[in-house]
């Protein structure tokens, strides 16, 4: 299980889901992945297909129309699949939580293993929540 | 039999092309987070993913489509890149299989990864695979005629001999082949067959990660995957390999001629890197043209110059 255990962490390859997002978080999201920052180095990749993911990263409040397409890619991930909620609006709602349009924030939907506020997280911000998921997980 | 078996398995097969590709690739990461201005990932990363994708996650079928075609097209694609490797890496390591005629079996033996790709992207009844191997299909009807007459052409140039062994020892008794002007034109010619047996960057529209998310492999997941992976690090150690072998003089090992023979495998897969790096992803149409027009002209004009003997 150790060295199982130990693979997965070491190599976590991200699929990002974005949501009715204002795009802030999105950036900031692929500010990570660029030369000051560089997630690659503890082997963090981003994917292009949900299949081939181990985080699911959501950002952005989720509405009524986001709300299938998520519970949909969940169900597509293989498992084990470990699931971030980014940004304010990802972790509570944040300023579209009384919208008549709002459904619920993203642990309403989808168990969620790590929450990194922020309007939106700075890329350090990110970071540091990867690495609190990967030190649990 | 045991022999062979040993072969196969474990040296010069799948266990040691597993193991130097999957240190290639970290090589080749490594470079392009260089040239980007990043650190890149650890040595270790590609054994990381390897192992991930086959013991921890799980292998999803799809319900459209044929599970059975779907799982075994993997083990095809991995059975053809090692097959292939063998025929390769034993006359480059100084065993002598006995075996005449070579040459065409490892061209053979090469598409068998790409025609494995296309059948389980049919195989798993998702559209955007359908698109990916569609345009794989495409890539293999360009690329092929021209690495067929480069094939043809180092043939030429060592008196009609079709042993990769003979073909080494040509070259190690006289000069390399890459020494005339055909030479170059033919390593020019055959460093692009190869960039589009890889599906890297200029010729990656089968699994266009940003257009198509990731093509042919768009259903693949878990173990399965995890045989794609092992077959495109083997291919990214047999193919330098293979250029090294018909162009580059083969290895010599023995003293200072291991550090050459490492030497030139690691130049190869940097100069396809640095290509991958700097250039764009173009279209299946341009793709076509470049490799039915261009690069056939170039390797014509290689043909014919090694007809007249230079």
């Amino acid at each position: 299980m150790g060295f199982k255990n130990y693979c997965f962490k070491k190599s976590l390859w991200v699929f990002h889901f974005g949501g009715a997002s204002c795009n802030n978080c999105d950036i900031e999201i692929l500010d990570c992945l660029t030369p000051r920052h560089d997630l690659e180095r503890f082997g963090i990749l981003l994917v292009g297909s949900i299949r081939h993911a181990d985080v699911l990263l959501v950002n952005g409040s989720i509405n009524m129309h986001d709300k299938e397409r998520l519970i949909e890619i969940y169900k597509q991930a293989p498992k084990p699949i470990l699931v971030v909620a980014i940004g304010a609006c990802g972790c509570t709602g944040g300023i579209f939580a009384e919208s008549y349009a709002f459904a619920g924030p993203v642990d309403k939907i989808i168990p969620v293993n790590a929450y990194i506020p922020g309007c939106p997280p700075k890329p350090e911000a990110i970071i540091a929540g990867i690495v609190k998921l990967v030190e649990n997980s | 039999m045991a022999e062979n078996l040993f072969y196969f398995l474990v040296f010069p097969g799948l266990l040691f092309a597993g193991v130097t590709g999957a240190f290639l690739s970290w090589f080749d990461r490594k470079v392009t987070a260089r040239v980007q201005f990043r650190v890149g990932p650890p040595v270790l990363q590609p054994f990381y993913d390897f192992f991930k994708l086959l013991l921890v996650k799980e292998t999803i079928l799809p319900k459209y489509g044929s599970p059975l075609v779907f799982l075994s097209a993997p083990v095809f694609s991995v059975f053809g890149a090692t097959m292939s490797g063998v025929f390769i890496l034993l006359p480059l390591f100084g065993i002598t299989s006995g075996f005449k005629g070579d040459l065409l079996v490892i061209f053979y033996l090469l598409t068998i990864p790409s025609f494995s790709y296309i059948i389980g992207a049919l195989a798993s009844g998702n559209p955007l695979a359908a698109v990916g191997g569609s345009r794989e299909m495409k890539l293999i009807l360009s690329y092929e005629l021209t690495f067929l007459l480069v094939v043809a052409g180092i043939i030429m140039k060592c008196g009609q001999q079709f042993n990769l062994n003979s073909i080494i020892s040509t070259q190690q008794e006289g000069a390399p082949f890459i020494g005339s002007v055909s030479g170059v034109l033919l390593f020019i010619a055959s460093v692009f067959c190869i960039q589009a047996k890889l599906a890297l960057v200029p010729f990656d529209m089968p699994e266009a990660e940003a257009e198509i998310t990731e093509g042919i492999f768009i259903e693949y997941s878990g173990a399965a995957y995890a045989l794609i992976k092992l077959t495109k690090y083997i291919m990214l150690f047999i193919l330098p390999a293979f250029i090294t072998a018909i162009l580059l003089n083969g290895f010599r090992l023995e003293g200072i001629g291991i550090l050459w023979s490492v030497l030139k495998i690691l130049g190869v897969v940097l100069l396809l890197t640095l290509i991958r790096n700097t250039s764009p992803r173009v279209k299946i149409k341009q793709a076509m043209t470049f490799f039915l027009v261009y690069m056939n002209i170039i390797v014509i004009i290689a043909l014919v110059l090694i007809a007249f003997g230079y």
